[in-house]
């Protein structure tokens, strides 16, 4: 286990995350598209903190802020979800073209 | 006794187990007939990252990321539930669009984030910590040099509660939340003020 290797696994969790935000159709796969995302930079971040800081706890306290975007990014993206599927009876992105109820 | 991450093969082996495990569970998410099981598959992905994080001595955000999975994810499975897409997995699922062009941007960002990870020349200076003060330590980062930095999550996170109840509310600003927002007229029996017809 170095550095690379473990920067390496993040960014192939980047890459499945985009790709499946990219692809789904649904909110609520892409939203796990998002959170594979945020999952591999956290990884990144961990990493560099292990490797590349000496230890210094302020790296970790960036690992504390990923969790709380990740937080922050479920459950938001929970509400707007209900919030569409409750005005358009949308709950694919394909449904939702027009911006305009 | 002072150490930095571990480098006995042991500890190889199980970054290999987990680095594969979470990579290719991540990519089950979106391989697999049923939505419920996908978020599962999304949870054995973040279990395999705390893994890997608590084998780089951060014990504390490695089981912080466990527990709070745990918990989204089965939220995240009721949800699946609700909207189901292929309700009890007859059918086989094609949810998807744009299906090559995800598929090439996906293989684009994992090769330049690859490649930056490898070619970029980080510094060299391996945490050299007691794994068992490394908590304590983030603890006191937590309540002392960093404490705005914690209370300013803290208090996103109020936000983000308020906010979504705020977005899911039943009534909205202007009444019912399903007329979506259409603002009340600015006389009696007009029109709405919503453009061209407002006064």
């Amino acid at each position: 286990m170095t550095l690379e290797t473990v920067l390496v696994v993040a960014a192939a969790l980047v890459g499945v995350g985009v790709y499946g935000a990219l692809s789904q159709q649904s909110f609520v796969m892409i939203m796990m598209g998002i959170e594979l995302i945020i999952n591999g930079a956290l990884l990144a971040g961990v990493g560099l903190w292990a490797y590349s800081t000496g230890g210094s706890p302020k790296g970790q306290m960036l690992g504390v802020v990923i969790l709380t975007v990740m937080a922050v990014e479920a459950a938001l993206g929970f509400a707007v979800m209900t919030n569409i599927y409750r005005v358009r009876k949308a709950d694919i992105t394909e449904k939702t073209k027009r911006l305009r109820g | 006794m002072v150490v930095a991450v571990s480098t006995s093969w042991v500890v190889d082996m199980a970054f290999a187990v987990f680095g594969m495990a979470a990579v290719l569970t991540g990519y089950r998410v979106f391989r697999t007939d049923s939505m419920v099981r996908a978020s599962f598959w999304l949870l054995a992905s973040f279990v395999n990252v705390g893994l890997i994080l608590v084998l780089l001595n951060a014990r504390f955000l490695g089981f912080s990321v466990v527990l709070m999975m745990a918990g989204e994810m089965s939220v995240m499975a009721i949800f699946m539930v609700m909207l189901m897409m292929n309700p009890a997995g007859l059918n086989p699922m094609t949810m998807v669009h744009q299906h090559r062009t995800s598929l090439a941007a996906g293989l684009l960002a994992f090769l330049a984030l690859a490649s930056v990870g490898v070619l970029v020349d980080f510094p060299d200076d391996p945490a050299r910590v007691e794994p068992a003060t490394v908590t304590a330590e983030l603890g006191a980062e937590e309540l002392g040099d960093s404490m705005l930095v914690f209370q300013t999550a803290g208090a996103t996170l109020l936000a983000t509660m308020i906010g979504s109840i705020a977005v899911t509310s039943r009534r909205g600003r202007y009444g019912d939340a399903e007329q979506g927002s259409v603002p009340p007229p600015l006389r009696p029996e007009a029109d709405p003020a919503d453009g061209e017809g407002a006064a």
